[in-house]
């Protein structure tokens, strides 16, 4: 039987802006894939007990308010001592080159901006996921 | 530092860290549950061996009758009193892609970091009857990894999506004001199931009139079925205000030992074991036949759409092409005349 990606999409922080990250999830969702939505205002700590809970193969957190450099580091490093280390970390939203760059080198797979189609981000998680093989 | 799931690549090797209660290993082993993988059966049996000490507690109603954010806050008062929560919940899947949006758990919040809940989301993916494949699976794995109550949290439901009732040793029906009137709470399906009722949303002002219309229900039932073992509780909460939520966590306590303690709660439990039984084995045969089904059936349909048979005898044709171990409609005819 196969079995669908799962995928969790976070939003996190004092960022109100969910009408993005809800027309992914419908996407994700249109291709097949469960999806589990936070909701708004988590902190890091709560998306990362969740998405280990849940065994998502991806976790997509979208960020509007520029806190990237300081939320990425603290979920790597949850992430990491729970021993949820194949979990695939993307991120999505809008946010400045050099930070793409630096959240790439921190171990973020990919960086979907402001004007990423649905289905690239369906494509890429698929992608994603392919790669990694089962587990 | 964890050591990470990764490595554990055999299920059997995450046996004894889902016991020792690590979240990543539960996570994992719930993944390999519900993929259905036969590497897994094996650690699967070790674990429904150890599991049964957990009270199995079902929570079902209508969609938007208020059962995640009841659970989220049954969970919290259950904590209060130390006991550890685990939760399943579940959400349909899409029956055009497949797909799913589980946000069950965002009604769970307040207790999103503490270590002492564990949220597990799951889609139908076809199921019938409000549940998931694997959510018994589930519930004992969390059994086994230290969790004393277990909540499953059933798909919206509609009027006879009972399935839960034989899968909890509690059962509670929410019921939000405002969706129908006392022909409603009469007629025969869901509302039969109850061990334990619940009005959600009791910070409305009609809410009272769906209390007393449950309660002339039971009155109704009560006369004509005489004394019980167990008087269902019509029970009114609000998560705003929190009224009601204590008298619930009670009423979960002494139907607890109802079903732990007495002949009534003994009869359910192999009811409950008579039933996993036989869902286990229809699943297996729908995974046997899944495909051969798949492919048989389209020119049956054909057939069936041009009226050229009947579906009685095109799904009996179906079974015999697609079922191992051949025809089985023969035998059965054979038993008809017998009778």
């Amino acid at each position: 039987m196969d079995t669908p990606i799962r995928v969790m999409l976070a939003k996190v922080g004092l960022d109100g802006h969910d009408r993005g990250v809800k027309v992914v999830a419908r996407a994700l969702r249109d291709a097949g894939m469960d999806v589990i939505y936070t909701g708004l205002h988590r902190t890091p700590d709560e998306v990362v007990t969740a998405a280990i809970q849940e065994d998502v193969d991806v976790l997509g957190v979208s960020l509007l308010s520029g806190v990237q450099m300081t939320v990425f580091p603290k979920i790597f490093d949850r992430l990491k001592k729970e021993g949820a280390d194949d979990m695939i970390v993307v991120a999505g939203g809008v946010m400045p080159d050099e930070d793409a760059a630096a959240l790439k080198r921190m171990g973020v797979r990919e960086i979907m901006l402001q004007d990423t189609p649905p289905q690239a981000i369906v494509d890429t998680l698929k992608r994603l996921v392919a790669e990694r093989g089962p587990r | 530092m964890t050591a990470p799931v990764s490595r554990a690549s055999s299920s059997l090797a995450l046996v004894e860290r889902v016991a020792a209660g690590e979240p990543a290993a539960i996570a994992r082993m719930i993944s390999r549950a519900e993929s259905g993988s036969s590497e897994a059966r094996e650690a699967l049996a070790r674990i429904y061996k150890r599991a049964g000490r957990a009270h199995i507690v079902g929570i079902t109603g209508v969609p938007g009758s208020g059962k995640s954010t009841l659970v989220g806050k049954l969970a919290e008062k259950i904590r209060q009193q130390g006991g550890k929560v685990g939760i399943v919940a579940i959400d349909p899947s899409s029956p055009y892609s497949g797909g799913a949006i589980l946000g069950d758990r965002i009604r769970m919040s307040d207790m999103a970091t503490d270590p002492g809940v564990y949220i597990r989301s799951m889609a139908t993916r076809g199921a019938t009857g409000g549940m998931a494949r694997a959510a018994l699976d589930a519930v004992d794995i969390l059994d086994v990894a230290g969790f004393d109550t277990v909540i499953i949290e059933t798909v919206g439901v509609g009027q006879d999506e009972v399935e839960i009732v034989r899968a909890s040793h509690t059962t509670i029906v929410v019921s939000a004001p405002g969706l129908g009137d006392e022909i409603q709470a009469i007629k025969a399906g869901i509302l039969e199931i109850a061990d334990i009722h619940v009005v959600s949303k009791c910070d409305r002002s009609d809410a009272n009139r769906t209390l007393i219309d449950l309660k002339q229900m039971l009155m109704l039932g009560m006369t004509m079925t005489g004394p019980t073992d167990w008087q269902t509780p019509v029970i009114g909460t609000s998560s705003v205000s929190g009224t009601g939520l204590d008298e619930l966590v009670a009423a979960i306590v002494r139907h607890r030992h109802v079903a732990f303690e007495t002949e009534t709660g003994r009869r359910r439990q192999l009811a409950i074991a008579h039933f996993r039984l036989r869902k286990t084995a229809e699943n297996l045969l729908l995974e046997r036949m899944g495909e051969a089904v798949a492919r048989a059936a389209a020119p049956l349909a054909d057939r069936l759409l041009r009226r050229d048979a009947d579906p009685y005898s095109l799904a009996n044709e179906l079974l015999d092409t697609s079922l191992p171990g051949g025809p089985v409609h023969e035998q059965s005819a054979r038993s008809k005349v017998a009778r």
